[in-house]
């Protein structure tokens, strides 16, 4: 595949400064006058606080102020009844462990750390529940439904089919934890004037939360987010703490900075949710599926609802008539979860992918044959043609390079000492997004272009692609195109989410782009010149020192008229050891599918990301909570276990890279979440093939091989 | 603030006699998990004893042992040549331990000295006799998944969580102490204890005494050796469980054999009844299946752990495999 990359494969645009610790990450600005917040969090899991003795704490040194319910700084939404759910500092209640119910401000972070270990709640409690899978089966607890049901044709058409098989599959939660911690620096001046800088997906909507709570006019937020330490999905929304710093500035007419520390970083900005999914397949013997249930229950909060994609790909991800489809969240006292990458259809299809595995076993087939086999032409669900889809060409570049002709059907069958070797694939899909967001471009006579956006760049390198995009259509040299982002005073553009970015904003530097070359071509015109000649002669013979564009881009019809997905297909090879249940990935081969490659580099850097995070999810993270308190027990880089490198093998990218006709100019379909959907399940498959045991539920952890 | 007192000394007499002075006071080595404990609120000495200027760092051979000061780094044993020629099983132990630049702060002392990574043990919130003696034990009814399934007890059923200590007690280590008045020598199997009535106590260090060395037999164990580690995941991780094991061969016959287990008590875990076994016998994976099986005599487990009790005997299968192979 690497022949088919694009010449102007490149460096990311900030990659020296971000190895140089020159990139500047939202706690490194120094204010004048900055002072330091520190979260005082609950320790009970549900009840009331009766008492709250701040005396000590105020009392400490360096201490400016403590903010909690007892004081109430003014935010004018939290005043009136309803709005938010949780409202920070507005409360009594306590929704779950962990909870930030004071602020300690001081003038040392080494000082309001201590301060808030002097703030002393006295509660009343009441019973709680964190343990979701007791809630499930639990017929007086709360289930809401998260999507409505689907049906098409048959329901449960699984269980009177010629081969069929019913099977749970169980995900724990997960925690993004990236490494840079979450917070904020927020400064109130007077007059409404705020400035933060923040660690966001999306600066506009920090924005528009804060103008929203506050109700002052979001022309009097700057929110400043341009590097981000990665984000997963957590930085997806303005958290309470968020929200409490800004407040605590208000309250003491300084700026304040809060950076949370790791253990709150498993309580005060979501998760991934536990989830519990039975899924029901059924298929002629000839390996034709004839009936697909998926039906899913998500983990959400008490105080706030969150769902998510789970059981969206069951719907057209294989040929067959009859499918339904549930979803229901039920409520714990844990946080309220959020995206984690590859959000809900990395859960689904942990559950799904496993699934038709275990459907080939069953019928004796090939999983790679069984997939070929009833992989659909057109989308059933929306009953349209998929924009562009190449998913057997996926197949078998895959299947060349990991050596699946290796592969014996009967599990247990590649046997070297104590090590069994195994292989599995799997298939990921997420919609290919595109939203509307706006971009100025500045072309300037001294040969640069300089274009701005509102987005955001949590690591994929949004930079480098729109760089890209601009340099191949203006002819300018990489080191001539400046794009900036992370600015809310930029022309708007929405969060970093859903791998939406580059299809969407990419598509407004395209048309900045275009617009500034037919301006150039007619100043030509009109002054005499080539209509192709060099914008820079053009500029200088009218006497510009730049011009300036800036566009609206959004999709059109063609949404109507077609399905539009990125697809990904993920072939591993593991060892697993016969006596003590170790299991090694030890080769990756991951084939993406989705549209034109922009940037060969940043892209094939998401593949890795995705492989390594999905190899977590199968293998190691699991956040485990004392269900008896509803606290975390391994809130801790110690005990919660992140792949390290020795357990990341060489991983082998491979694009199809070729353009998708209609979803937009590029041709170019996301790809953050593919790269770790399905991920996970093609770990099981491959233990699964390796050993003849069948793991459904993660992480596929040595005492569940033994087990 | 929680004010401490910072002291820097070189010379181990007068880390004595300042620890002598304050009951407080502790040592600060390489501070990997003293400084970790101070920030959770897991301890607060009044007193932090610097000893990395003393000078206890040597790695030499005396006679027919090897002497290893208590202030060596991890690494600095790990990769020493009289170590990797004589002690590889030491070596190896070392390795499998934490990460690369916590083994190159970590000293000798401090790994002995590491408390549990028991969760409650580390949550100021949670019960835990060894923290709080008398609060309770927040891991037997609880999230015990890497706990102990030896030697426990009704207070405490935490492991030691140390890789290097399994090879020192296979390795018949001796440790030499210190206080005011004198030294003494105990042997490495006697330095942890269990936890009995009294989990607050990891070992039977004096309150008022330094590690100052330890003495190690030069033995003919460096060719059939193996430390097998399993973990979570393929490094920095503790052990689920662990395996220490060693012997010497003649015409496949095993003449000396040393095997002891981690992860799976509150000390490490020495297997004599194994050795016992295995001593005068063959090599042979038979041999090995039933040293194991005579390993988990009085094993338990307390739920989540229960897998220990298969995990444990496979693991001492496998290392003496290896150890075998290794020839
Ligand atoms: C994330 C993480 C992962 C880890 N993983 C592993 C692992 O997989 N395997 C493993 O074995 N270990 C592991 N460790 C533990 C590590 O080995 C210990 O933290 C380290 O060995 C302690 O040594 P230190 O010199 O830093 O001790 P310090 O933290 O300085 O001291 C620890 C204790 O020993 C006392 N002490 C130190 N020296 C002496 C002396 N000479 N005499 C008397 N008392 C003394 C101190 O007073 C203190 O109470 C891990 C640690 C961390 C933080
Ligand atoms: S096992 Fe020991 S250390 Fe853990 S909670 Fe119980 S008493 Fe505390």
């Amino acid at each position: 595949m690497e022949k088919r990359m694009l010449k102007e494969d490149t460096d990311r645009v900030d990659g020296i400064l971000k190895v140089t610790g020159r990139a500047k990450y939202f706690a490194e600005y120094e204010l004048p006058g900055l002072t330091y917040g520190v979260l005082v969090t609950s320790t009970i899991t549900k009840g009331k606080i009766t008492a709250l003795d701040t005396k000590a704490a105020e009392n400490a040194p360096g201490v400016i102020a403590v903010v909690s319910h007892l004081n109430k700084p003014s935010a004018a939404a939290y005043e009136q009844e309803g709005g938010p759910q949780m409202k920070i500092f507005y409360t009594d209640k306590i929704f779950y462990n962990g909870q930030p119910i004071a602020m300690v401000v001081a003038n040392t972070f080494e000082r309001a750390t201590h301060a808030a270990s002097l703030v002393k709640a006295t509660y009343a409690k009441e019973e709680f529940n964190t343990d979701f899978a007791k809630a499930l089966k639990d017929p007086k607890a709360k289930k809401l439904q998260g999507q409505a049901d689907y049906k098409r044709g048959i329901e449960n058409a699984y269980k009177t089919a010629e081969v069929k098989l019913e099977e749970r599959y169980f995900l724990p939660i997960e925690t993004h934890n990236p490494m840079e911690l979450h917070g904020m620096i927020a400064d109130w001046r007077p007059n409404n004037q705020v400035t933060v800088y923040a660690k966001t997906q999306g600066v506009k909507s920090t924005q528009g939360t804060i103008a929203n709570v506050f109700k002052i006019p979001p022309e009097n937020i700057q929110v400043n987010s341009e590097f981000v330490g990665g984000g997963f999905g957590m930085a997806l929304r303005t958290w309470p703490l968020e929200i409490a710093t800004v407040m605590a500035s208000k309250h003491i007419g300084k700026p304040v900075k809060v950076v949370i520390t790791r253990a709150q970083m498993f309580t005060m900005v979501g998760n991934r949710p536990a989830a519990i999914q039975t899924i029901g397949l059924g298929a002629d013997k000839d390996g034709k599926l004839t009936g697909i249930t998926h039906r899913a229950y998500g983990e959400t909060s008490t105080y706030e609802n969150f769902t998510e994609g789970v059981v969206n790909m069951a719907k057209f991800m294989y040929q067959c008539d009859n499918v339904n489809t549930s979803y229901a969240i039920v409520p714990v006292d844990l946080g309220v979860p959020i995206w984690m990458r590859g959000p809900g259809e990395a859960t689904g299809a942990f559950a799904l992918e496993s699934a038709i595995d275990e459907m080939a076993h069953a019928l004796d087939m090939d999983p790679l044959d069984f997939r070929i086999k009833n992989d659909p032409e057109t989308d059933q669900q929306k009953n349209k043609p998929f924009s562009s889809k190449n998913i057997k060409e996926a197949y078998k570049i895959g299947a060349e390079k990991i050596g699946w002709s290796n592969r014996k059907n009967k599990p247990g069958s590649l046997v070297e000492g104590q090590w069994q070797t195994g292989y599995g694939v799997s298939v990921g899909v997420f919609n290919a997004n595109r939203g509307k967001a706006s971009v100025k471009g500045i072309l300037k006579a001294d040969g640069s272009l300089l274009l701005q956006s509102a987005t955001s760049d949590i690591g994929p390198g949004t930079g480098t692609g729109m760089t890209l995009i601009a340099h191949k259509l203006m002819k300018i040299p990489v080191d001539k195109i400046t794009f900036e982002l992370g600015d809310s005073s930029l022309p708007p553009a929405p969060s970093q989410g859903g791998s939406a970015t580059l299809s969407t904003v990419g598509s407004a530097v395209n048309d900045v782009c275009e617009a500034l070359k037919s301006t150039i071509s007619e100043l030509a015109i009109h002054s005499g010149m080539d209509p192709t000649a060099n914008f820079v002669e053009v500029l200088k013979k009218n006497n510009l020192p730049a011009i300036e564009v800036t566009k609206e881009s959004h999709s059109g019809k063609e949404r109507d008229n077609y399905s539009m997905y990125s697809f990904s297909i993920h072939f591993v090879q593991v060892k697993v050891h016969a006596l003590t249940g170790v299991v090694k990935v030890s080769k990756i081969v991951s084939v993406g599918d989705s549209g034109t490659i922009v940037s060969p580099k940043t892209a094939r850097s998401q593949m890795l990301g995705g492989a390594v995070g999905g190899i977590g999810m199968a293998l190691t993270e699991e956040a485990v909570i004392d269900h008896r308190y509803g606290r975390y027990i391994n809130n801790n880089f110690a005990d919660y276990h992140v792949p390290v490198n020795a357990d990341v093998p060489e991983i082998d990218v491979n694009f199809i890279n070729k353009p998708d006709p209609y979803i937009n100019p590029m041709g170019a379909k996301g790809m953050g979440e593919i790269a770790l959907i399905g991920f996970s399940a093609a770990v099981a498959n491959a233990v699964f093939n390796a050993t003849g045991k069948r793991i459904r539920s993660l992480p596929i952890t040595p005492d569940k091989v033994l087990g | 603030m929680i004010n401490f007192q910072y002291l820097r000394t070189s010379s181990a007499k007068s880390a004595i006699a300042l620890l002598l002075k304050d009951k407080n006071a502790k040592f600060l080595a390489g501070g990997t998990n003293l400084i970790d404990l101070m920030k959770r609120g897991v301890t607060a000495p009044e007193k932090l004893i610097d000893i990395n200027h003393v000078p206890l760092k040597q790695i030499e051979q005396v006679g027919s042992k090897i002497h290893i000061g208590a202030l060596a780094t991890n690494t600095a044993v790990a990769e020493h040549a009289l170590i990797k020629e004589k002690l590889p099983l030491l070596s190896w132990a070392l390795q499998a331990g934490a990460s690369a630049q916590l083994r190159n702060v970590a000293t000798v002392g401090g790994n002995m000295m590491q408390r549990t990574r028991c969760g409650y043990f580390y949550d100021t919130e949670m019960p835990c006799n060894k923290r709080q003696p008398g609060s309770g034990c927040g891991a037997m009814e609880g999230f015990n998944r890497m706990h102990a399934i030896f030697g426990t007890s009704e207070k405490c059923i935490a492991v030691h969580p140390s890789d290097m200590c399994v090879a020192l007690a296979a390795l018949d280590a001796e440790v030499v102490l210190a206080n005011h008045k004198g030294e003494r020598k105990i042997a490495f199997r006697d330095f942890h204890r269990l936890a009995g009535d009294t989990p607050q106590l990891d070992n039977n260090l004096k309150t008022d005494e330094m590690i100052i060395r330890l003495e190690i037999p030069v033995s003919n164990l460096a060719k059939n050796y193996h430390y097998l580690k399993v973990r979570d995941r393929a490094s920095y991780a503790f052990a689920l469980v662990s395996v220490a094991a060693a012997f010497e061969l003649n015409n496949n016959k095993i003449t000396d054999v040393r095997l002891a287990m981690g992860g799976v008590a509150h000390k490490p875990w020495r297997l004599t009844a194994s050795e016992d076994f295995l001593k005068g016998k063959e090599a042979s994976l038979s041999n090995f299946e039933k040293a194991a099986e005579l390993a988990m005599k009085g094993a338990k487990g307390f739920g989540e752990n229960n897998f220990k009790l298969k995990l444990a005997p496979n693991t001492i299968i496998e290392a003496l495999n290896l150890a075998k192979s290794k020839a």
